[in-house]
């Protein structure tokens, strides 16, 4: 892959030492919707996102109507329960960001509560199905694996909906949860979500991304660890078509000492207009040493027209660190590549899907789950396939 | 017999101020079992020759037929070219990060043989071209050309030669950058597919040192986008001695 940065495509970036973060957004984290005010669009967390496609998420003119369908299918030895807004389980693992995941916190009225109870270590994921038929929602889901547990979540999301959602994942010390969540919406979809990580004391997170779908789709993964030893993986992929608009914004907050993270997110894009963000924020705090981080964000501009902004921040409260770094580049499709390939015979779709096949290769054997390869694999072959 | 019969070949490419005329009438007949050298000096439009015939699309022929056996290769794309047994051996090869050499090899050997080689004998057919050709058998699990040097890149060209079989292989520059083991590596690479007789070779080369290795039947001298001399391979040893300064003169009045 070249090197060379597609017009239109902003890959910033900075290490900055000692800057209070949430100087950057527009107010401090709170549950109640009321305490953010409506964006205009220049607010640093809003820049790049397009409200007049947010389906009235961001100023309160979207109504829930029920046209979201949350299905959970758990094997034995799991608890899966519809609770209401009094539950005391809910909002633990942090408060809403900004003001469309406040409003769905405001908003919400049942949320689905999965509990792993400790010790108890599965071999079948848990299945959560999120089917949008066309409606509008609010959801909120909490995933809670006691000590010591393992578990692996996949979240679906089908259909054709506006969702706004939180999912809090609570993982007990020592615990390990994979949560994977497949963004295959159909194309009018608009998908706002939170999900907030709480990691215990040595305990394992690992995040699967994957977004295909959409007509605006906009996750902000977030990692908090609540004891020494914490690791977190947040593995991405997306694939961004003509017209869409998906954002991933990451911010990992080590604030305390001795916890790993490992960012990887790669993504291709294709088509007129086609819009890939990508934020990384990590914040090692004064009293984190010990902490070791690294983020990495590519991107694959497969033809014209398709934009990408990809944002690596990295702050640094104190040097007692064991390592920080970021990568990010956005490189495009080399026509010399294709024609290499074709001169060996191969056909030019042949061409581009092994290219792009090997783009996101790397990517996915790292994430470690065989299961998902060849259904990842085979989802972006469809990519391919419905736009070349 | 497999027959490259080009004719009157024009070429243009875009350049600043509009489009630049690069080759300007080839006329040259390749059969195959025999061996072309096509030598010039740097600039005269020998690249432009060979990747005009594999399909760049960087390049317009402007005139003039290229057909292979009396199909008309023109109209051909850059795949359908390379299926129809046009190998093009490239000066640069490219680097395709994320597509292993192995991946690579068999995907081409399944598109030009029009179905997939049977594993256990594929395996055992690429193992061996690669020991021919002095390639360490870890590079089958590298990225196409990745980190390559310039020696490795080049044997790299000549195993997808011996595995693809072409009827005519155009074989840009495969001398150059190369030092006396590889160049001798690469050239009895080339020998062993001419020795078949099964494939016409287009050798194009800047310097007479691969001639050593690699005895032509006939050498053409290329300047200023055209062919201004052509002979047997005595013709190489005047370049040897001469140089290219007498046909420059004459390419650049023309
Ligand atoms: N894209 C281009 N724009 C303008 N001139 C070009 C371009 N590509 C090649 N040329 C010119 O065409 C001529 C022939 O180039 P080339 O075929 O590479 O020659 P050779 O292989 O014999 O060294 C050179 O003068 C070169 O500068
Ligand atoms: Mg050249």
């Amino acid at each position: 892959m070249a090197e060379t940065i597609p017009a239109g495509a902003t890959t910033e970036g900075a290490i900055q030492v000692g800057h209070p973060r949430d100087a950057r957004v527009s107010a401090p984290a709170s549950y109640d919707v009321a305490d953010f005010p409506v964006p205009h669009g220049r607010e640093e967390e809003w820049r790049f996102t397009p409200l007049e496609r947010l389906r009235g998420l961001h100023d309160g003119t979207a109504v829930a109507d029920g046209g979201v369908k949350v299905e959970v299918t758990a094997p034995q030895g799991v608890t899966v329960e519809t609770v209401g807004r009094d539950d005391a389980r809910l909002g633990k693992a942090g408060k809403p960001v900004d003001r469309v995941a406040a409003q769905a916190y405001s908003s919400f009225e049942k949320a689905s509560l999965v509990s792993v109870p400790k010790d108890t270590v599965l071999t079948e994921p848990v299945r959560i199905a999120v089917h949008g038929a066309g409606g509008t929602a609010y959801g909120h889901q909490v995933i809670e694996v006691g000590a010591f547990a393992e578990a692996v979540v996949v979240i679906d999301h089908t259909g054709d909906a506006v969702l706004a959602a939180n999912v809090e994942y609570v993982i007990g010390d020592g615990a390990k949860l994979t949560v994977v969540s497949v963004q295959d919406w159909d194309d009018k979809a608009v998908h706002i979500a939170q999900h907030t990580a709480l990691v215990g004391r040595d305990a394992s997170f690992k995040s699967v991304i994957v977004t295909l779908g959409g007509d605006l789709v906009r996750l902000s993964p977030r990692v908090i660890y609540g004891a020494p030893g914490g690791e977190a993986d947040l593995y991405g992929l997306y694939f961004t078509d003509k017209g869409q608009h998906q954002e991933h914004r990451l911010f990992i907050d080590h604030d305390t000492p001795h916890c790993r993270s490992n960012v990887a997110y790669k993504g291709a894009l294709q088509g007129q207009d086609a819009h890939a963000v990508w934020i990384g924020d990590v914040l090692i705090r004064a009293e984190a040493e010990g902490t070791d981080t690294y983020e990495l964000n590519r991107n694959l501009v497969l033809t014209d027209g398709a934009r990408v902004d990809s944002v690596p921040n990295l702050e640094i409260e104190t040097g007692e660190i064991v390592g920080a770094g970021h990568a990010s580049a956005t490189g495009r499709f080399d026509d010399e590549q294709l024609f290499y390939l074709m001169a060996r015979g191969i056909p030019e779709g042949e061409a581009r899907r092994l290219v792009v096949r090997g783009f996101f290769g790397e990517l996915i054997q790292q994430i470690g789950l065989p299961e998902l390869e060849e259904r990842l694999m085979a989802k972006i072959d469809a990519e391919l396939e419905a736009s070349v | 017999m497999a027959t490259l019969e080009i004719h009157d070949l024009h070429v243009s490419v875009e350049a600043e101020g509009g489009p630049r005329e690069i080759l300007r009438g080839v006329d040259l007949t390749v059969k195959q079992g025999e061996t072309h050298a096509i030598m010039g000096p740097n600039g005269s439009g020998k690249s432009t020759l060979a990747y005009s015939l594999a399909g760049h699309p960087k390049y317009t022929v402007t005139g003039g037929t290229v057909t292979l056996d009396g199909e008309n290769v023109l109209d051909m794309t850059v795949d359908e070219r390379a299926r129809a047994g046009v190998f093009l051996a490239m000066q640069y090869p490219v680097e395709v990060p994320g597509v292993s050499v192995s991946n690579f090899l068999r995907t081409s050997a399944t598109a030009i043989r029009g179905e997939a080689p049977k594993l256990r004998t594929w395996v055992k057919e690429v193992k061996e071209a690669m020991q021919r050709l002095q390639i360490d058998p870890a590079f089958a699990e590298r990225n196409v050309n990745e980190g390559f040097s310039g020696g490795e890149k080049k044997r790299h060209e000549i195993l997808q030669l011996e595995l693809l079989k072409p009827k005519i292989a155009i074989l840009d520059e495969t001398d150059s950058g190369l030092d006396v083991d590889a160049l001798r590596v690469v050239s009895e690479g080339v020998n062993r597919v001419a020795e078949s007789g099964e494939v016409g070779t287009l050798l194009i080369t800047h310097y007479t040192r691969i001639l050593r290795y690699i005895k032509p039947d006939h050498v053409h001298v290329f300047s200023a986008g055209r062919i201004v001399e052509s002979g047997g391979p005595e013709l190489a040893d005047t370049l040897e001695n001469e140089g290219y300064e007498s046909y420059v003169k004459g390419g650049a009045s023309a």
